[in-house]
This record gives C-alpha cells, sequence and structure tokens, in this order.
C-alpha cells in the first residue's frame, strides 16, 4: 500500500506516491535525483546521508520518505543560495575540509545543525558534534578548521589564512 | 612560479560541496537492472545445490545466474607472480566469478539476482535456497600451515602460497644475531583492518549489442588497469570495444585499485540480458568482500653491540592472504614489505624469511602503505624496545643508527641490504625538527612529574621511510609484476591556448585535478583557469597505471612534464619561425617566447593558433599541438619522516587519549602544501585508527564478528587530537619534479609512534609488548598483569 | 539495504494505535523516531506487516510538571530534553544523559519512548529512569496502567509494554531538595552506546546520604538498579571511603555481559569505576 507525501525540498515542493518502506535518502537520490546526499553504510553510523528536516540534522537513512509527509528538507543541493557559496562550504573549500567528497555533504548538513545551536563552536565542541559522521580521507583536522570558518565568517571575524604562514616555509626547490 | 609551491584551493570542491559530484551509484542509465548477489554465510561450506526456482518465479525478477552459468569463466587473476624459495611458481588458484563447488569465505559469491529494482532483487535473494555442507574453517595464518588444518584449495598443500626470503645470507644474518652484544624479540601481530572507503563499491556493466561495446562504470583506483584485466584475462573481451570509466570515487585507500569479481559480472550479466546491470555494496557486503590489509604474524630480532649500534635484523613472517589472491596481494608482504627492512638505519645484516598462505576469510592485498606499514611497525617497535631494554633514549638510539644525509646527486643514493638503492635521504633533521616541535626535555620533565601522581603519560617516536612510485618496468617486472608501472599523459593544447591534460592517474581525494592543473600553468605560463585535467575515463585517456603507492605525483605528474616539454619543444620551432629568429636565441618564460635580449616576443596562445592554423609556417613540421608521453622512473622514490605521539592512558580504564601528535614528513618538492598537509592528516588517522581502534575480528568459524560500523571501531573526529605537521624538503633527484610522494607517509609513520608512546606510559608496570588494537580493555588487563 | 514490504499507517491517537494493533494480530509495530526499528528492520531481523506512526500524536509530546513530577510524553526527542530548561533545573541528569546519546542526528530524531520500549541492554534512558525512580505510562486495550521503572525492564530487549500496548509517558518524581543527580558513561567506542551507563540520584541530609538510587545499564542484558551499592552509602557520609565501598558492591549477583569490547571481568570492574566517577561528581 503507498502513501501519498507531501513535502518541500530545497525549496520546491513535491507530493509523490512511495511505498512504506521507501528510505527517505532513496526517495530523495532515486526518485529526486538529488544524489549529493549519499550511503555509506547500513547501522545509521556514517552520517554520509546526513539531512536537514525542518531544520534539524537527520540520517535520512534511518526515516522513512513516509515520516517525511509535511516536512521542510534541505539538502546540500540547496545551500548554496543564487550561485553564492554558503559559509560552510565556503569554509570547507578555503580550509581543505574535503578529499574524496564523498562525507562531505553529511558533515556540512551536521554542521549546519551545530552553527544553528552554537554559533561560536569550541574545537572540542565541533568535535564532539561530528560524533555522527565519519570521515576517512582528511582525519578531521581541516574539517574542524573548515566549521571555525564559517563560524567566524557568520560572525563577521578576521580569518586566519594558512598561506601567510606557509610562505615562510620552504616549499619547492628545483631539484639539481 | 605562479602556483607551484602555492596553496591552491581546489577546483573540484566546487562540485562536491554543491552536490554535484558524479560516483557511480549516482548514475542511471535508460533499462538499467539491479543486482543483488546472495552469498555464503559459511567461510567453508561446500554447496551441495542451489535452488533458485522460487526467486526467479518473483514478479520483476529478470534473471539469475550461479556459479554453474559462469564455470567456463577463469575468473579474476593476480597481478604479480611470486617465486617459492626453491624457484616454483606461486599456488595461483582460481578465484571465481561466483563459486559452485564450494565457498571459501564468508561473502563467496553464490548466485547473482537481477531485478527491475533494488527491492525486488532483495526480496528475491530471500527465496534462494542454497544447499551448504559447512566445513571447518581455518583463519590464522600461522595456524593454516600445520598438518591437519582445513584446506582453503584441496589442490594447495598446507595452504602455503609461497615462502620466499630477501636479505644478506641467512647465516650471515644468524652469525650477527648470535654474538650481539644485546638482542630485542618482539612476537606480534600486525592485525587485519578493513579499508573503510566512505563510499561503499558500485559497478554499472553495460553491454550494448547495436554497437558490440561493453562500459563499465566502476568505483576504481585505476580504471585502465581494470579493463586491460577484464579484456586479456577475466572475460576475454576485446580491449577497443571496452570502455572503463571511474567517474568520481569517494575514497580508496588501495581498496579500489583491485579488480573485482562483480566488475565482470556485472558486465557478462549484462551481456546476457541485454540491458545494464548495477551492483551497489552494501557496507556489511563490503566487510566480506572489499580486500582489508595488513595480517602479519611475526617474530622480529633485531641486534645491537654495546653502543647501541644495529648489527642484525632477522624477521619471521606468516602473511594471511585470505580465500583468494586479490590483485597485488602477493607482492604486499614480500617486494614492498621485505624490502623495506633497512629502514632508516644502517643495519649491515638483514634477513627476512616469510610464508604466504591461503585462509577461509576475505582477501588481504594492498591497504594504505601497503607492506610498508607492517615493515615500519616492526623496526620501529624493536628500536624503541631495544631503548627501554638497554636503559637508552629512544629519540638517542636513532640519531646513533641513522643512515647519514645525502641527496642522491654530489652522494650517491644508498644501497640497503634488501635490494633497493634510497634515492636521497636526511633522516637525522626530520627527527630534530621533531623534537624541537615536542619540546622534548619538557615533555619528559612533565611525564615525571605526572608520575609521582599517578598520571600515565607517554611519548612515541617513529621514524620511517616508504618506497613510492614504485617502478621502473623492467625491474618490477623481474620481481614478479604482470604489468609495467609507468604512466601515461597527454598535453592537447587547443587552437586558443586553452589546455586539456588526459592522465592516467586517478584521483578519489588527491586533488590531482588541482595539483596537476599547477604545474601545467606554470610550466606554460598560462592561467590555472586555462588547464583543465581529465581522467578516471579509458575513452578519452590513452592508457594509464591509476593511482596509488603515493605514484601519482612522482610518475604521472613527470609523464604530464614530459608532454609539456615537447609541447614547448614545438612551440619553441614556430615562435622562431614567427619571430624570424633561430630557436636556440628564444627563451621561454611567462608565457611567451622572446628574443633574448630584446623585446620581441610572441605568446602561447598565438603560438597554439598558428601550430592549428598553419598559414604561415615552418616548413617540414606538422601542425597541430597534442603530445603523449609514457614516463617510466629510475627508481622508487623514498619519503621519510619522523612522527612523534603523546599519550595518557586512564589507569582505571585503560582507555589511550592521544594528546598531541607531531609529524614532520619529508616528500620532496611540494606542488600544493594544503593538499600534502591533507594527505598527511589523513594518513595519521588511519596508522593511529589501527594503533587504538581497527581490527577486523574472525572467530574460529571464520565468521567476521565486528562487520559493521556499529561494532568495527575507525577513528571518529572526537578520538583524535588537532596535529602538528610540518616538512623538510630533500628533493627526489631523479624526477623533474623532485617529488617523492604524500599519499602513504602518515599511515605508514603513526602506527608505531601511538604504540610506542604507549609502551613509554605503560613503562612503570614493565610491560614491553602490546597486541594492536591498543583497546581499553587490553591496557587495562596488561596494568593488572 | 532494503526492508521486506509493509504498510505504513500515521496514527492520530493512542487509541487508533493501540486498535490497529489490535487488529494486526502481533504483526504490527509502533514507529516513533525510528533510530532503533529502522535498523533492524534493513537488516531484516525485524519484518513488521504494519508500521504505525505515533511520532505526530501530540498528547505524546512536551515535557511539563504536574502534581510534584516531570512528565515527559514518549515522543519527545532526546533533544527537546537535552535542551529542557525545566529537567535542567529539576532533573539535571536526564538533560546530561541526553546530551550523550548517540549524535546530533540520532537526538533529533530518537525519542525516549522509542528508546525505552526497545530496551536495548546498552541504551542510557534505561539507567536513568530507574535512579530517578520514574513511572511509566502505558496505555493498553484496557486502559492506562504505570509501571516502576525499576519493574519496567524484564529482561533482553524485553519490557513491560504488551503487544498491543502504547508507552505513551514517564513521569519523574521531582527529587527533594538538596538531592542532586548525575549519569556517568563509557561508551563503547564503535557504537557510541553504553558500555557501562551508571545514573546515580542522592538525596543529602546535611553531609550523610538519607537516600540514593543507582541504575546500571549496558552491564547486564537488562538495565537494573543496583540496591547493594546503595546500601553501601545510604546513611553514609559521601567520603573516599563509602564511594570505594558502593564500588566494590556494583554489579554483584547480576549476569554481566561478554563481548569483544568488554568481557565480564572488565565489564564489572568499569561498573565500579563508573560508579565512582559518577558519585565523585556530586561530591
Amino acid at each position: 500500500m503507498a502513501t501519498t507525501i507531501n513535502v518541500s525540498v530545497n525549496g520546491k515542493k513535491y507530493q509523490d506516491e512511495v511505498e512504506g518502506r521507501l528510505l527517505l535518502v532513496h526517495y530523495l537520490r532515486d526518485k529526486l535525483r538529488l544524489t549529493g546526499t549519499h550511503v555509506g553504510c547500513d547501522t545509521s553510523s556514517c552520517g554520509a546521508c546526513t539531512i536537514l528536516v525542518d531544520g534539524k540534522a537527520v540520517k535520512s537513512c534511518t526515516m522513512l520518505a513516509a515520516q517525511a509527509d509535511g516536512a521542510t528538507i534541505k539538502t546540500i543541493e540547496g545551500m548554496a543560495e543564487k550561485g553564492k557559496l554558503h559559509p560552510l562550504q565556503e569554509g570547507f573549500k578555503e580550509k581543505h575540509g574535503l578529499q574524496c567528497g564523498f562525507c562531505t555533504p553529511g558533515m556540512i548538513m551536521t554542521a549546519a545543525n551545530l552553527l544553528e545551536d552554537n554559533p561560536h563552536p569550541s574545537d572540542e565542541e565541533i568535535r564532539h558534534a561530528l560524533e555522527g559522521n565519519f570521515c576517512r580521507c582528511t582525519g578531521y583536522h581541516n574539517i574542524v578548521e573548515a566549521i571555525k570558518y564559517a563560524a567566524d565568517k557568520s560572525k563577521g571575524g578576521d580569518i586566519e589564512h594558512a598561506d601567510a604562514k606557509e610562505l615562510e616555509k620552504p616549499l619547492f626547490e628545483v631539484p639539481s | 612560479m605562479t602556483y607551484i609551491g602555492k596553496s591552491v584551493k581546489r577546483v573540484e570542491d566546487q562540485r562536491f560541496l554543491t552536490g554535484k559530484g558524479n560516483y557511480t551509484d549516482d548514475i542511471v542509465l535508460p533499462g538499467m537492472t539491479y543486482a543483488y548477489i546472495v552469498r555464503s554465510p559459511y567461510a567453508h561450506a561446500k554447496i551441495n545445490g542451489v535452488d533458485t526456482s522460487e526467486a526467479a518465479a518473483l514478479e520483476g525478477v529478470v534473471a539469475i545466474f550461479t556459479g554453474e552459468d559462469v564455470k567456463e569463466i577463469g575468473g579474476v587473476p593476480c597481478g604479480w607472480q611470486v617465486n617459492f624459495k626453491n624457484g616454483d611458481t606461486m599456488k595461483e588458484p582460481p578465484h571465481p566469478l561466483m563459486v559452485r563447488d564450494k565457498a571459501r569465505h564468508v561473502g563467496d559469491a553464490v548466485a547473482m539476482i537481477i531485478a527491475e529494482s533494488k527491492e525486488i532483487a532483495r526480496d528475491a535473494a530471500d527465496l534462494v535456497d542454497v544447499d551448504y555442507e559447512e566445513l571447518p574453517a581455518v583463519v590464522n595464518a600461522a595456524e593454516a600451515v600445520k598438518d591437519g588444518a582445513p584446506l582453503v584449495h584441496d589442490d594447495v598443500p598446507k595452504n602455503m602460497c609461497y615462502d620466499w626470503e630477501l636479505g644478506n645470507p641467512k647465516e650471515e644474518v644468524d652469525a650477527a644475531i648470535e654474538s650481539a652484544h644485546h638482542v630485542t624479540t618482539l612476537e606480534f601481530v600486525n592485525q587485519r583492518v578493513a579499508p573503510n572507503p566512505i563510499e561503499p563499491r558500485a559497478a554499472i556493466g553495460h553491454f550494448e549489442a547495436a554497437r558490440d561495446h561493453y562500459t563499465l562504470y566502476t568505483t576504481s583506483q585505476n580504471p585502465h588497469l581494470t579493463r586491460l584485466l577484464l579484456s586479456a584475462f577475466t572475460l576475454g573481451l576485446p580491449e577497443h570495444k571496452v570502455r572503463v570509466v571511474a567517474p568520481d570515487v569517494g575514497g580508496g585507500f588501495g581498496s579500489k585499485i583491485f579488480h573485482y569479481t562483480e566488475e565482470a559480472l556485472v558486465i557478462w550479466a549484462s551481456q546476457q540480458i541485454e540491458r545494464p546491470v548495477k551492483w551497489t555494496s552494501d557496507r556489511s557486503e563490503a566487510f566480506m568482500t572489499d580486500a582489508q590489509g595488513r595480517d602479519h604474524v611475526t617474530k622480529a630480532e633485531m641486534g645491537f653491540d654495546e653502543e647501541g649500534n644495529i648489527v642484525g635484523l632477522r624477521i619471521n613472517t606468516f602473511a594471511n592472504l585470505g580465500a583468494y589472491l586479490s590483485t597485488f596481494s602477493t607482492c604486499v608482504p614480500t617486494w614492498l614489505h621485505g624490502t623495506l627492512l633497512q629502514g632508516v638505519y644502517t643495519t649491515p645484516k638483514i634477513h627476512i624469511d616469510l610464508t604466504a598462505v591461503f585462509t577461509n576469510t576475505v582477501a588481504v592485498d594492498a591497504y594504505r602503505g601497503a607492506g610498508r606499514p607492517e615493515a615500519t611497525y616492526l623496526l620501529e617497535r624493536l628500536i624503541d624496545t631495544g631503548a627501554l631494554e638497554m636503559g637508552m633514549d629512544p629519540a638517542d638510539l636513532r640519531f646513533k643508527n641513522f643512515i647519514p644525509p645525502f641527496d642522491g646527486v654530489e652522494q650517491e643514493g644508498y644501497m640497503t641490504q634488501v635490494a633497493l638503492q634510497y634515492d636521497s635521504g636526511n633522516y637525522e633533521g626530520v627527527l630534530k625538527r621533531a623534537l624541537e616541535m615536542v619540546g622534548y626535555e619538557n615533555f619528559r620533565k612533565e611525564q615525571e612529574e605526572g608520575r609521582k601522581n599517578g598520571k600515565l603519560m607517554g611519548i612515541g617516536f617513529s621514524t620511517y621511510i616508504e618506497a613510492c612510485g614504485i617502478a621502473p618496468s623492467a625491474v618490477v617486472g623481474s620481481l614478479g609484476a604482470r604489468a609495467g608501472l609507468y604512466e601515461s599523459a597527454q598535453v592537447r593544447v587547443q587552437p586558443t591556448g586553452k589546455v586539456s591534460v588526459y592522465t592516467g592517474s586517478h584521483s578519489h581525494g588527491q586533488g590531482h585535478e588541482t595539483t596537476f592543473a599547477q604545474v601545467v600553468a606554470d610550466k606554460l605560463g598560462i592561467p590555472l583557469e586555462d588547464v583543465e585535467i581529465v581522467h578516471g575515463d579509458s575513452e578519452a585517456v590513452a592508457f594509464g597505471m591509476g593511482t596509488y603507492g603515493s605514484r601519482s605525483l612522482a610518475v604521472g605528474g613527470s609523464a604530464i612534464v614530459k608532454s609539456i616539454d615537447k609541447v614547448l619543444e614545438k612551440g619553441a620551432k614556430i615562435a622562431a619561425h614567427k619571430l624570424e629568429a633561430a630557436v636556440d636565441d628564444l627563451e621561454f618564460a611567462e608565457g611567451k617566447w622572446t628574443v633574448k635580449g630584446t623585446d620581441k616576443s610572441i605568446g602561447f596562445a598565438d603560438i597554439s593558433l598558428t601550430a592549428y592554423v598553419p598559414h604561415d609556417y615552418p616548413e617540414n613540421l606538422e601542425p597541430g599541438m597534442d603530445f603523449s608521453s609514457f614516463y617510466d622512473p629510475a627508481n622508487f622514490t623514498y619519503p621519510f619522516g619522523a612522527h612523534v605521539a603523546m599519550v595518557e592512558v586512564d589507569k582505571d580504564t585503560g582507555k589511550v587519549t592521544l594528546k598531541r601528535f607531531v609529524a614532520v614528513d619529508d616528500v620532496g618538492n611540494v606542488i600544493n602544501p594544503m593538499i600534502v598537509e591533507g594527505q598527511i592528516h589523513g594518513g595519521l588517522a588511519q596508522g593511529i585508527g589501527q594503533a587504538l581502534f581497527e581490527e577486523t575480528i574472525y572467530d574460529e568459524n571464520g565468521q567476521l564478528i565486528n562487520g559493521s560500523y556499529m561494532d568495527y571501531t575507525m577513528p571518529r573526529a572526537d578520538d583524535l587530537p588537532s596535529f602538528e605537521v610540518d616538512r623538510q624538503v630533500t628533493p627526489c633527484p631523479h624526477n623533474p619534479l623532485g617529488v617523492k610522494g604524500a599519499g602513504e607517509a602518515g599511515t605508514i609513520g603513526s602506527t608505531p609512534a601511538v604504540v610506542n608512546a604507549v609502551m613509554d606510559a605503560l613503562k612503570p608496570f614493565g610491560i614491553k609488548n602490546l597486541a594492536m588494537p591498543l583497546t581499553p580493555e587490553r591496557v587495562w588487563r596488561y596494568m593488572q598483569e | 539495504m532494503v526492508a521486506t514490504s509493509f504498510d505504513y499507517q500515521k496514527a492520530t491517537s493512542v487509541e487508533q494505535a493501540i486498535s490497529l494493533l489490535q487488529s494486526h494480530d502481533g504483526d504490527a509495530k509502533l514507529l516513533a523516531g525510528g533510530h532503533s526499528l529502522i535498523p533492524t528492520m534493513k537488516l531484516r531481523l525485524n519484518s513488521p506487516a504494519l508500521l504505525i506512526d505515533v511520532s505526530k500524536i501530540e498528547e505524546l509530546r512536551g515535557i511539563r510538571e504536574e502534581d510534584g513530577h516531570i512528565v515527559i510524553g514518549a515522543m519527545t526527542t532526546h533533544y527537546e530534553i537535552a535542551s529542557s530548561d525545566l529537567l535542567a533545573k529539576k532533573a539535571p541528569m536526564f538533560v546530561e544523559a541526553a546530551k550523550v546519546i548517540g549524535d546530533i542526528q540520532v537526538r533529533n530524531k530518537g525519542t525516549i519512548g522509542g528508546s525505552l520500549a526497545h530496551a536495548d541492554p546498552a541504551a542510557d534512558w534505561p539507567a536513568v529512569v530507574i535512579a530517578s525512580g520514574a513511572k511509566i505510562k502505558i496505555h493498553g486495550p484496557d486502559g492506562a496502567r504505570t509501571v516502576d521503572a525499576d519493574d519496567f525492564f524484564t529482561g533482553f530487549y524485553t519490557t513491560a509494554v504488551g503487544e498491543n500496548d502504547v508507552l505513551t509517558s514517564i513521569h519523574v518524581p521531582v527529587p527533594p531538595k538538596g538531592s542532586k543527580s548525575t549519569y556517568a558513561k563509557f561508551p563503547q567506542p564503535a557504537s557510541r552506546y553504553a558500555l557501562v551507563g551508571c545514573a546515580v540520584q542522592l538525596t543529602m541530609d546535611g553531609n550523610k546520604v538519607s537516600d540514593c538510587s543507582i541504575g546500571f545499564t549496558g552491564v547486564s542484558d537488562a538495565a537494573f538498579r543496583d540496591s547493594n551499592a546503595e546500601a553501601a552509602l545510604k546513611g553514609k557520609e559521601l567520603s573516599g571511603e563509602s564511594i570505594q565501598a558502593a564500588a566494590d558492591a556494583c554489579a554483584d549477583g547480576v549476569d554481566i555481559m561478554s563481548d569483544h569490547f568488554a568481557s565480564e571481568d572488565y565489564r564489572k570492574h568499569l561498573a565500579g569505576v563508573f560508579l565512582k566517577r559518577a558519585l565523585e561528581n556530586l561530591k
């Protein structure tokens, strides 16, 4: 028996018939073709599928599409506005907070929830907030920096750029 | 230089940050079907029959295939031959696409269901009835060679794939150890770990009968190699009719180098049903089917003289290869491990004896570092333990034994006892820098104070070396490689002066689209935006050996430089013609050719346009500006570094907290420091993961008891500190960029540093050796004993 | 991962949920936040024919004070508990525990009622509700009843909630003046469930412990109240000595779980360590 759902995703309204067992992540990926939301595990552990449902970070692999009826959803595709990157997206780019990019959408959506609740988190609070998101590439170091960048940017503070410091170090010698 | 050496922000980020990446599972083809693979729940079981009739009757099931259907197909090949000590060829039992006689590990494929949707395929799997007869299993490498152990392959006696040795004559090493003033002996397991890229593997096979053409989309680190193996070995397809695409790939860490059975299955099945077939692994399935890493059981002895100089090293190792030979599994414990036993020390006598065995577990193959972490682990644990036993400082003991600095130009490369010649190195330099960053003396004082108050603090070192950019082809061929290890690059200058670069390297997080473009833009004196790096598609890129072993910039980057040199050479001829000067009178800088000593010049874009509109053009020169090159390196590259871990152990729970981690790495020249640091960070996390958290645990029946993220511990953000990294630059003398490679350094160096730090913290308890991972219970239990 | 096929229905009232359960004769399950149930269904360990979504039933949500109790609706999320001023003021142990459950995403969706009804032996809430002396309200076909938290967990993944029942609210007595409470947890490193979780509520009379209750989770196949440890503290000063005595007495006479993260003796040891840490927090 299919259920009818009405959802708003990244500002667009959709009405669809869904099977009970259809997970929200598959609704987004397969039906709406919003493939920025990823699936990395089957135990609700990795966080690659994190999206915002009514403003709150949720693992979309652990929610039925049917449960999303009436919800306002935001995915990674909805973060940039009018071609301008969200401060978090910008932070991830500036601070090299991503490598393969697979966990990145989930990281950004979780971080968005964190900054909503706590606009100026400490390193420790950021690391604690990322408990539900695995990254296998970055060792998290630059993800923490990226989120701090976004937090600083939102409060209009000074952002320390890595480049200035780096230029003092030996970087490249012409091989003899 | 405008770009080289700068932390240029990555050009690939835009698509990943906006959800526009294109990973294999994101791809949907018209008429696509979905595959689900029925896998053995037993590690070792005879298959008496497979009944698929009920499943086949389910509405929406398109086809079901079993081992019987693919019995004529030989299976996936192994890419590296290692011989027994007596010269016999290694045992190489077939690795079938699906089994029909017996299952040899949990997850062995038994049947493949193809349906209109993944839901139907999954539902049908529950209706397949397989008659298994469970057999006793063997999971431990050292146990597998014992008499009476169950045989994984009936025709492989003692489950032995090969035995192997390397180094000085055994008698000489025995004599050195026996006459040593002090011998440090350690027996340990370098535990098996799961690579776990966050993107699970996936593959789509698409056979188009109308043009007799095959396309495979796959999560691969080296699509061309997969195409070659599919064509020349697994399915015998006509290679010119096969296209393999590895689009955006969500991490690999080695596990996506290999040619997997599922890649062949989806292509083969697509040909049977004449529709595209997609298979996407679940995470649970990944734990059963992705090649895993490490898994050595080792006895290691290091002899020292009275002053603490190392006089000999003797190693005896059992390497677990799992149930089947994965693509490069055989070279990992041998040529990527035995050859690194010199480390950064002047050890005069070294011998390794190694036995590689089959067990009823999933295959083991290269995982970030591949062999080199195992070698580094045993060396660095031995030297720290030696220092402890002889009452010496572990940093001092290292300084005493380091190979002195050499640049590979003025001073020759260093010949090791284990078949390699190091290119250039300054090993004491990195450790000195690391000690400065740590504040070593202060730490020792704090540690002493802490001990008085019952606080268990420890510091651990690791000074590692690795061999990257494995080559040259003729040498690796003589060592058993069944492939070349060069790289190809095509630089196509478009008429308007924009440049497309086709590289055989594959980026799955490494940032090639940026780093390679930095090299090209600087060499040609054009803006970065005018360069596009194309990779991952066998139809676009002539050939490639892919990305692994930290080889992309050293080998792939060098191939690009070769092609650029050809572009500049031809460009100079055209410029000379246009400027009415001799080629020798021109100089090229900042994107233009200038007649030396004059202001007469012509820009790169004018020359490229002339090359394609050759009206006023040198005689006997072909039009166009498009060059391919293959670069086969003269030697490996040898990055090295010093890692220092500082930990605190909770006496009550045994929990280890990593307080600081200092890494000073020397990866040769650096094109993009931001990306290199990122690679180091990620490597550190994985190496620390092995030291503290990660281990695949098989029970005696061959069941992986922690095959999910609920049970297999990987480092999370709050398990790690922010890293303190720095670098030293000792250029590689034999490649045009002077680069060495940075992908694996972090993983190789960090594991023993962490373990050594925990051992240092536990020094008051008199513990010498602890098994990884250093879980709270293990550490607590040792403290009780 | 694909669950077996099932129907989904949103319930608008507790009565409707109960009648749907009855009409499906054991083949229906209630869906709250879904964070315990959906993973098991993806693995096909659970295959109900109908899921009844009770998460939107208004009467099951929210936190309020009523007749000397704090009433927490079963569908209140961990996040809502973690950010409740009322609980922070009157029963801070709930806030503390809520903050260490799962991760942000889990806390946003998972509910206290769902967690309690699922009764994972390593879940955090069971220890807390036991130590708080809460009563758990259950509606069934024959009306409502309340069960003491002590009696609620009956075994491995089993509770006092029957097949056709709905757990509707948790009633936490407002602790008397002089009470303090805390939750100390050693997370299982992979899942972050409790390898050992210890919730303690103390009432002090001067410098003596006049009353105390201690709940453990993660230790045995079901959460339990530790009366031996409580006895070691009652009437005593909260000192190094009494704390050690309580730690030595705890987790005695229960079947202790063992797995690759913690064998039986280590887990028992951890129970003592975390009871000590909880008590040190309250000193």
